[in-house]
């Protein structure tokens, strides 16, 4: 059935249609539509779960812990400060091997204080351990959140899933809704195999040794490393069913391209149309949206980039003191892999607009070596006051 | 006739405590009187690190090791995941010291309280961090020697009124009790397992290795505290019936510092002070418990 929902909707509807058990959250701009609707579908009681308005993220997160660890379908919803706040317990329920989902609406960290859109809040958390799915339009939310907790629970990992502040969360778009047997048959209960129960008495987070400490990071890393062929599989699944692709990386306009545009987010429809824009220019360029964040899918975007020269990297966010934190990520996997050059920008910070004419625009001074952009190592910044 | 007290004897030898932890028995004590349909959730602090080093453990309990700030979101995220299952049955215990309770956990367990989370929530008090080597907390009385309130620069604030604070919150159920008394416990622990909503006991442990007192004293410093008055018993059901404990025949204060090596920079005056203090905080418990006249409020 088709609606037409912001991405704020979507999440609430795909943690509905996820049945989820416990949703543990604190209101945060841009996400509040989430929790608030999601209070509605439990207090009518369309949704059989438990409802805690708690009193900060940090304890939000601690609730979902609580909750994962017992046995049931966690879910929350923060943002920028919020997702910071929840730093320690990022770590933790990552370490605790928790399948916890959560929505994150992308906004920039203060001070100063603003509310839009940027990607240096979950991108400064990826090395918590978490995996991290970036949604480019609101079909992508619904459906990303189901194969989120499908994946989830099948690796014993968390998921965070991104949606961009305001240009995501609060654009109404025509959404496809899933019919709740079809996702109950892509998605059944959760019911792990080991968790904190009076009937078989056992400890949840204890004191350990450094040898044992060790080698439950290895696995941990092992298990990590194993999330893109989980994520590609399960997507595969979801779309045979639903008939939605929901890759790793996705590429557009990919024939012998010279060019990608890489983004991540909803940027990735300005991408489309710069690549467009392009051809027509006689450039050979495409765009290569980046879904799954961590782990980073290496390998899907060096099957991406073979025979591309050149890859220009649009970073909303920045990591302080180095670059442009997909660029990093990017230039990390391609190194002795791929001779394709790559050039990285930081646009889009604080909720600048990205345009598809800027794109462009971008292109064209990384193709011409013009300006900052030509010496590679350093992120371009596009929009700065002098 | 000594009689025994333990029938579910949830505490298994092994504990890696001090010699004469007060810690030790105030658990063994409130899980003889939950029995065995508990879970437990603990942050930081002595009893997460000496309940044993992975993968071996000394409760035969569920125990949740969580972060330090967390214990009372912890436990509302387990309680709401344990009712959604409908196992309305088990009891959550939420176990902290004084510093994970007074200190880094009083947000979390403030918005428990307010949302009535179905819990009993004990904070086993031992008046300062002890695990981390004893720096103090506001659990800490004043005029007490810690590593962070040395000689030099002894505690000047008052102890936090923790079980007022709670009260404030309307919760169903608070109280005060000491490992001395472990019949008193006990009885307060069934009775609050009994109830329904936020049910929070102060716990006085003693520590010998904090309190610098002999470590066979740990049950004679916890009895004098609370004959002393340093350490009254009480409860308040709903937030506004205060009512006393039968309490033991009233002692100095100087008989409950003299036992303590922490307390030995205080002066004559200090500990004047010191008795003071628990004047004046035993007379406004005794008003707040006393039956008042109609046009005299508590």
């Amino acid at each position: 059935m088709k609606r037409v929902i912001m991405g704020t909707e979507a999440a609430a509807l795909a943690a509905f249609l996820a049945r989820v058990q416990v949703v543990a959250a604190y209101p945060i701009t841009p996400q509040t539509v989430t929790v608030e609707e999601l209070s509605n579908y439990i207090g009518r009681g369309d949704l059989a779960a438990e409802f805690l308005s708690v009193e900060s993220e940090h304890s939000a997160m601690a609730a979902c812990v609580g909750a994962s660890a017992t046995g049931s379908r966690a879910f929350t919803a923060t943002s920028s400060q919020g997702l910071a706040l929840m730093h320690e317990m990022l770590h933790h329920s990552a370490g605790g091997r928790l399948p916890i989902v959560m929505v994150n609406a992308n906004r920039a960290l203060s001070p100063p204080w603003n509310l839009y859109c940027d990607h240096t809040d979950s991108l400064s958390q990826r090395d918590t351990g978490w995996i991290q799915y970036y949604c480019c339009d609101a079909q992508d939310v619904i459906d990303g959140i189901l194969i989120a907790y499908k994946v989830a629970e099948k690796v014993m990992l968390p998921v965070m899933v991104n949606l961009d502040g305001f240009y995501l969360t609060h654009t109404a778009e025509i959404v496809d809704i899933p019919e709740p047997a079809e996702v109950d048959a892509f998605l059944p209960s959760y019911l792990p195999e080991v968790k904190v129960d009076v009937d078989s008495p056992s400890t949840y987070g204890a004191v350990c040794g450094s040898d044992w400490y060790a080698s439950l990071k290895y696995r941990r890393q092992e298990d990590m490393l194993a999330v893109e062929e989980a994520w590609r599989t399960e997507a595969k699944d979801f779309a045979s069913r639903f008939g939605r692709l929901h890759p790793p990386v996705d590429a557009y306009l990919a024939e012998n391209a010279d060019i990608a545009i890489v983004t991540m987010g909803t940027a990735d429809g300005a991408a489309r149309l710069a690549a467009q824009a392009l051809r027509e220019q006689g450039v050979a360029a495409s765009s290569l949206r980046v879904g799954l964040f961590r782990p980073f899918p290496c390998q899907s975007l060096l099957k991406a980039v073979q025979g591309v020269k050149h890859l220009v990297v649009l970073d909303r966010d920045v990591s302080f003191g180095a670059e442009g934190i997909v660029a990093q990520e990017v230039k990390s996997c391609l190194y002795g892999r791929s001779s394709a050059e790559v050039r990285g920008f930081v646009a889009g910070i604080g909720g600048v607009d990205i345009t598809a004419y800027g794109l462009v625009e971008m292109v064209h001074q990384a193709l011409s070596g013009s300006g900052r952009a030509g010496s590679l190592g350093e992120s371009f910044w596009v929009e700065v006051r002098p | 006739m000594i009689e025994s007290v333990f029938q579910n004897d949830l505490l298994a030898p092994g504990h890696m405590g001090c010699p004469g932890c007060g810690a030790s028995l105030a658990m063994r004590y409130v899980l003889e009187a939950l029995g065995p349909n508990t879970l437990v959730i603990m942050p930081a602090g002595c009893w997460s690190t000496f309940v044993g080093l992975y993968p071996s453990t000394t409760l035969r309990v569920p125990v949740m090791s969580v972060p330090f700030a967390t214990t009372a979101a912890a436990a509302s995220g387990v309680r709401a995941s344990l009712d959604r299952q409908g196992r309305h049955g088990v009891t959550v215990l939420a176990w902290a010291g004084d510093g994970g309770t007074f200190d880094i956990g009083i947000q979390a367990l403030s918005g428990a309280a307010e949302r009535g989370v179905d819990m009993v929530y004990v904070c086993y008090d031992n008046e300062a961090y002890m695990n981390t080597g004893i720096q103090r907390s506001s659990a800490t009385p004043p005029g007490c020697w810690t590593t962070t309130t040395p000689f030099t620069a002894l505690k000047k604030e008052p102890k936090k009124n923790m079980v007022e604070i709670m009260v404030a919150h309307g919760i169903s159920y608070a109280a005060s009790a000491s490992v001395g008394y472990p019949h008193d416990l006990m009885a307060k622990v069934r009775k609050a397992k009994g109830m329904a909503g936020t049910r929070f006991i102060h716990l006085l442990a003693s520590c010998p290795t904090g309190w610098r007192h002999e470590t066979q004293l740990t049950l004679e410093v916890a009895r004098r505290a609370v004959e002393c008055r340093v350490f009254p018993l009480f409860e308040v059901f709903g937030g506004v019936k205060w009512v006393l404990n039968p309490m033991p025949a009233k002692k100095p204060v100087d008989e409950y510092l003299v036992l303590q090596g922490r307390f030995k920079g205080l002066t004559a005056e200090g500990r004047g002070q010191f008795q003071e203090w628990v004047d004046t905080a035993w007379d406004r418990i005794e008003k707040k418990c006393r039956p008042c006249p109609a046009d005299e409020p508590n």
